[in-house]
C-alpha cells in the first residue's frame, strides 16, 4: 500500500509521509501539530477527535488517513463560526477538553440543519461526551448560534 | 475572616509525604527572577500546605505570591491547578476586585513547582474557602501599598486618593498606573493581617481561557511537544499485582530507532512516533506471574459481603443513646445500601511529558497534586526535589482522579533511558484499568421512629466507601455512625464528593423509607427532624421551585433528598418516569447554599455539571472486574451520561453574602441518586437501594 503524501487541511494542501492505515487524528496531531482535535477513547465513542470531511463530521481516531486523502479536512483550527462565540456566551465548557469536538460536531449539524429542534440537537450530538456535564449549556449554545443565523 | 482548621478525610491518604522544605525558590531569588516592582507574599492563615494526617489541623504557611511589575503587570503564583472547576477565573476575579483593576490585567501562574510555593493539592473544594480569601488579602495589601506609594509620590493626603480601573487618581493628579508607582523600586511585603477585604461582588465573569478553548488553541499536556521528543508506551501486565517472570529484550535490529526500557517490573518503549511506539510494544514478549485472587474480590453481589468480611472495627461517632432511642421508637427499620466502584474517566487521560537535562528533570503533567508528583519523581529516581520541576498545564478534568504521578514517573523513566524528552499519553483502556476508582461500599442502617415522625435512633455502618458525609445535620436523638475501612480488591481513592455520595444515598433513601413508614410527606418528615436553618432553607427552596406538595399523584414520580458536606447545603428534587423498563429522569431542581456566591454563572455551571455527572453513578456506571482485570475498560462498555440522558435541570442559588464562601465543585453531586431512588418508589413502589440503580 503506497504511503499517503498529501492531505488538504483547512483549505491548504499539506505534504505528509504517512502509513495509509494510521488514524487521521495521529497525522493531524503528531505530523501537522494541529492539536485542537483530542484523543479521548480511540474507538469513536467520545467525539473529542471530531473533524469535518467534506463537511460531514467524522471521528478522526477511527478514520484512516487514506480515507481522508483527497477530501477537504476541516479541524477546529479552521473553524470560524458564530457557534464559538455562543459557547463562550453560554459558558458551555468547564475543562474544555471536549469542546473542540463539540463545536465541530455542532457546526456540522448547523451546516446541514440551520434551525435544529432540541431533539435534533440531542440526536446529532449524542456521540460526543462531556464528562464535566455541560450538555444543557451546549444545547443552549447551538440554539443561540442557530438564532443568530436567522 | 479566620480560616477554620482543615480536616482531611482518610480516603485522601494515597498522597505521598510532603517535602522536607517548602520554598521551591528562595524568596530573594524570586524577587530577582521577577525584576523590580512590588511583591506580596501570602503567609497568613491556616492553610493546606502542611503535613497531613488523619483529622489533623494543618499549620500556617506561605501560600502564594502576588507581584506587580514595573510595567504594571499583576502576576499571582499559586500551586492550585485548573481542572475545569474554573478557579483560574474565580481567583483572578478575587484579585481584580480588591485591586480595582480589569480581570484581564491579572496573570495567574498555576502549579509550576519552580515558581509557586508548596501546595498540598487541589481537592476537597478548598480553593474557594482558603485560597481565594488569601488572594483577596494579598491583593488588598498591594492596593494599600500602592496608595501609600502614590500619596508619597504626589505629596497628597492618602485619603483623597482612590483606585479604579487599574489606575490611582484623586487630589487633582493625573491617573497613574500601578507600574508607574513601583518603577525603579523593589518592594517586598508580607500580607497584612488586618487589611480589610470586600465580600465577593458575586458577578458572573466569562472563563478567561474560553477563547483559546473554542478555537482549539488551549494546550493540555497531550498537546505539548519538545525538540527531539519521543513517544512512549508501557507494557501492562495481564492482571493487577502480576509480576514480570520473564522478559527478553528483542533484537535491536528489529526495532530501529526504538528504545526499549526494562527495569524490574517495568517494560516500556520510546519511539519517534506514536505509531512506531505502538508497533514496537506489540512485538514485545513477556511472561507474567499472576497473583491468586481471593473469592469475592470481583464485581457482583458477593463483593459487598467480601468488603464486610474484610472490614476493620473502625471509629464510632456516638451521640446520645441508640439503645434508649430504639426503646422509645414505635417503628423500627433496617436497610442495606450499596454503591459500585466507578471510574472518574476524565476525558483527558493521564499524560506526561518528561525531559532530563544535566540531571535535572522537568515533567509537564495533568495532576491535582503537583508537589506530590514532584515527591514521587524525586523518590523514584533518587534525586533531590529541587532537581525536579513539575508543571501542570490546565487539565482536561480530574474529578479527584488525578492525585497520583504514575504516568509522570513512567514518562520520566523512558526519557531517562532514551536520553530524549518522552511524551506518554495513556490509552483509554489504561486510564480505565491502571488509575484508581471511587470506592465501592456497603452501608447498613438500623433506625427507630415515633409515630409523630421524630427519629429516635440511628445506627449506621459504612463498609469501605468512606467517612465523608457519614454524619448529618439531622437531630436524631440517639445515633452511632461508624466507618469501617476494608480490604479493597481494587485500587481506590478520591472522587468528586468522595463517600458523601454513598452516605447521602443510604441516609436519604432510608429517610424516605421512614417517612413512608409513618405516612408522612418526605419533605415534612425531613423538616420535622432538622433544626439547622440552612438545611431547612435549601429543602424549602428546592421544594418551592419544584412545586412539591400535596396534590402530586403517584403517576408523577417525585422524590426529594437533602444534605450537607464541605460547607455546602444541598437539596434535590427529581421527577422520573419508566420507559421500556429503564429509569428516565425528567426533571431535577437543586437548591444549593455555599455561603457568599463568587461567580453565579460559573457556580450554576458546576452544579449543573455535578448533577449531570451524578446521573452516571446513579443509573449506569460501574466497573466490572474479576480475576484481577477490569472487564469494561472502554466507553463502549462503560456507559457515561450523554446528551440524551439529560433531564430539565433547574438550579436555585441560595446566596448568603453574610457568610464565607465554601467550595462548590463536589457537594452538588450528592443529592441526585437518592432523590431519583425516592422518586421511583413514589412512582411504582420499587425501593432501589443499590447504585447504579436498575429496575
Amino acid at each position: 500500500m503506497p504511503r499517503v503524501a498529501q492531505i488538504t487541511v483547512n483549505g491548504t494542501p499539506r505534504p505528509i509521509d504517512a502509513d495509509p492505515d494510521i488514524p487521521l487524528l495521529t497525522v493531524l496531531r503528531d505530523h501537522l501539530s494541529l492539536t485542537g482535535a483530542k484523543y479521548g477513547c480511540g474507538e469513536g465513542q467520545c467525539g473529542a477527535c471530531t473533524v469535518l470531511l467534506d463537511g460531514q463530521s467524522v471521528r478522526s481516531c477511527i478514520t484512516s488517513v487514506r480515507a481522508a486523502a483527497g477530501k477537504q479536512i476541516t479541524t477546529i483550527e479552521g473553524i470560524h463560526h458564530p457557534l464559538q462565540d455562543a459557547f463562550i456566551e453560554e459558558g458551555a465548557m468547564q475543562c474544555g477538553y471536549c469542546t473542540s469536538g463539540m463545536i465541530v460536531s455542532g457546526v456540522a449539524l448547523l451546516n446541514k440543519t440551520p434551525h435544529p429542534s432540541r431533539d435534533e440537537i440531542v440526536h446529532h450530538m449524542n456521540g460526543n461526551i462531556c464528562r464535566c456535564g455541560t450538555y444543557p449549556r451546549i444545547v443552549a449554545a447551538i440554539q443561540k448560534a442557530a438564532q443568530s443565523h436567522a | 475572616m479566620p480560616d477554620a482548621p482543615v480536616q482531611i478525610e482518610p480516603e485522601r491518604y494515597e498522597l505521598t509525604a510532603p517535602p522536607a522544605y517548602r520554598f521551591a525558590v528562595d524568596r530573594r531569588d524570586f524577587i530577582g527572577l521577577l525584576g523590580g516592582g512590588l511583591l506580596i507574599a501570602f503567609s497568613a492563615g491556616a492553610q493546606e500546605s502542611g503535613r497531613r494526617g488523619r483529622g489533623q489541623a494543618l499549620p500556617a504557611d506561605l501560600d502564594a505570591w502576588l507581584h506587580i511589575a514595573e510595567d504594571g503587570a499583576v502576576t499571582i503564583c499559586t500551586g492550585k491547578t485548573e481542572v475545569g472547576q474554573n478557579i483560574r477565573t474565580s481567583l483572578s476575579q478575587a484579585a481584580a476586585e480588591e485591586l480595582h483593576c480589569p480581570i484581564a490585567a491579572i496573570k495567574l501562574v498555576m502549579a509550576d513547582t519552580a515558581l509557586v510555593p508548596y501546595d498540598m493539592g487541589t481537592f476537597g473544594s478548598r480553593t474557594t474557602p482558603t485560597m481565594a480569601p488569601q488572594v483577596r488579602r494579598a491583593a488588598a495589601t498591594a492596593r494599600e501599598a500602592l496608595l501609600d506609594l502614590a500619596a508619597e509620590k504626589l505629596q497628597v493626603d492618602r485619603a483623597k486618593l482612590s483606585i479604579a480601573d487599574g489606575k490611582i487618581a484623586g487630589a487633582g493628579a493625573a491617573p497613574m498606573g500601578f507600574g508607574e508607582l513601583t518603577k525603579g523600586q523593589k518592594i517586598s511585603k508580607t500580607i497584612a493581617r488586618d487589611v480589610s477585604v470586600a465580600r465577593p461582588l458575586g458577578q458572573s465573569a466569562s472563563k478567561l481561557e474560553a477563547r483559546d478553548i473554542v478555537t482549539g488553541n488551549h494546550k493540555y499536556t497531550p498537546d505539548l511537544t519538545r525538540p527531539g521528543m519521543l513517544h512512549g508506551r508501557v507494557l501492562r501486565p495481564p492482571a493487577f499485582g502480576a509480576t514480570l517472570a520473564n522478559f527478553e529484550a528483542p533484537d535491536a535490529s528489529s526495532l530501529s530507532g526504538v528504545t526499549v526500557v526494562h527495569e524490574k517490573n517495568f517494560v516500556g518503549v520510546a519511539a519517534p512516533t506514536a505509531q512506531t511506539a505502538a508497533d514496537a510494544l506489540s512485538k514485545l514478549k513477556a511472561e507474567w506471574k499472576r497473583e491468586p485472587v481471593p473469592p469475592g474480590a470481583a464485581s457482583g453481589p458477593g463483593l459487598y459481603e467480601y468488603l464486610k468480611q474484610t472490614a476493620s472495627p473502625g471509629e464510632r461517632d456516638i451521640q446520645g443513646s441508640v439503645e434508649d432511642g430504639m426503646a422509645a421508637a414505635d417503628i423500627k427499620l433496617q436497610g442495606a445500601y450499596t454503591v459500585a466502584y466507578i471510574a472518574h474517566a476524565p476525558l483527558e487521560p493521564r499524560a506526561a511529558l518528561a525531559e532530563w537535562d544535566d540531571g535535572k528533570l522537568t515533567v509537564w503533567t495533568g495532576t491535582q497534586v503537583p508537589f506530590g508528583v514532584r515527591s514521587e519523581l524525586a523518590s523514584a529516581f533518587g534525586v533531590a526535589e529541587d532537581r525536579v520541576r513539575v508543571i501542570v498545564p490546565d487539565t482536561g478534568s480530574a474529578y479527584g482522579g488525578k492525585h497520583s504521578g504514575e504516568c509522570a514517573v513512567e514518562a520520566a523513566r523512558l526519557a531517562k533511558s532514551a536520553g530524549k524528552p518522552v511524551k506518554l499519553v495513556w490509552t483509554r483502556e489504561e486510564e480505565f484499568t491502571w488509575s484508581y476508582f471511587r470506592p465501592a461500599g456497603l452501608i447498613e442502617i438500623s433506625s427507630g421512629v415515633r409515630h409523630d415522625g421524630a427519629v429516635t435512633a440511628w445506627e449506621c455502618h459504612n463498609y469501605n466507601s468512606g467517612g465523608s458525609g457519614l454524619l448529618s445535620k439531622y437531630d436524631f436523638a440517639g445515633q452511632r455512625n461508624t466507618f469501617h475501612p476494608a480490604k479493597s480488591p481494587l485500587r481506590q481513592g478520591s472522587y468528586r464528593g468522595l463517600a458523601a455520595t454513598a452516605n447521602h444515598f443510604a441516609r436519604e433513601v432510608h429517610m424516605d423509607e421512614l417517612a413512608r413508614a409513618v405516612k408522612m410527606d418526605p419533605l415534612e418528615f425531613r423538616l420535622k427532624n432538622v433544626k439547622d436553618e440552612r438545611l431547612r432553607a435549601v429543602l424549602q427552596a428546592a421544594a418551592d421551585r419544584f412545586g412539591w406538595g400535596p396534590g402530586k399523584s403517584k403517576a408523577e414520580g417525585i422524590g426529594i433528598a437533602g444534605g450537607f458536606e464541605k460547607g455546602g447545603y444541598i437539596a434535590t428534587c427529581a421527577q422520573v418516569a419508566v420507559e421500556n423498563s429503564r429509569i428516565r429522569i425528567l426533571r431535577v431542581v437543586e437548591a444549593f447554599d455555599c455561603g457568599a456566591v463568587v461567580n453565579p454563572d460559573q457556580l450554576k455551571n458546576q452544579i449543573q455539571g455535578a448533577i449531570s455527572m451524578a446521573i452516571g453513578g446513579a443509573l449506569f456506571e460501574q466497573i466490572r472486574f474479576g480475576d484481577g482485570q477490569v472487564l469494561n475498560p472502554r466507553f463502549s462498555q462503560y456507559r457515561v451520561p450523554r446528551f440524551s440522558d439529560m433531564p430539565e435541570i433547574e438550579v436555585v442559588l441560595v446566596d448568603r453574602p453574610d457568610l464565607p464562601s465554601a467550595g462548590a465543585g463536589e457537594t452538588p453531586i450528592v443529592g441526585l441518586a437518592p432523590a431519583v431512588s425516592n422518586a421511583i418508589f413514589h412512582l411504582n413502589g420499587t425501593r432501589l437501594r443499590s447504585l447504579p440503580m436498575a429496575l
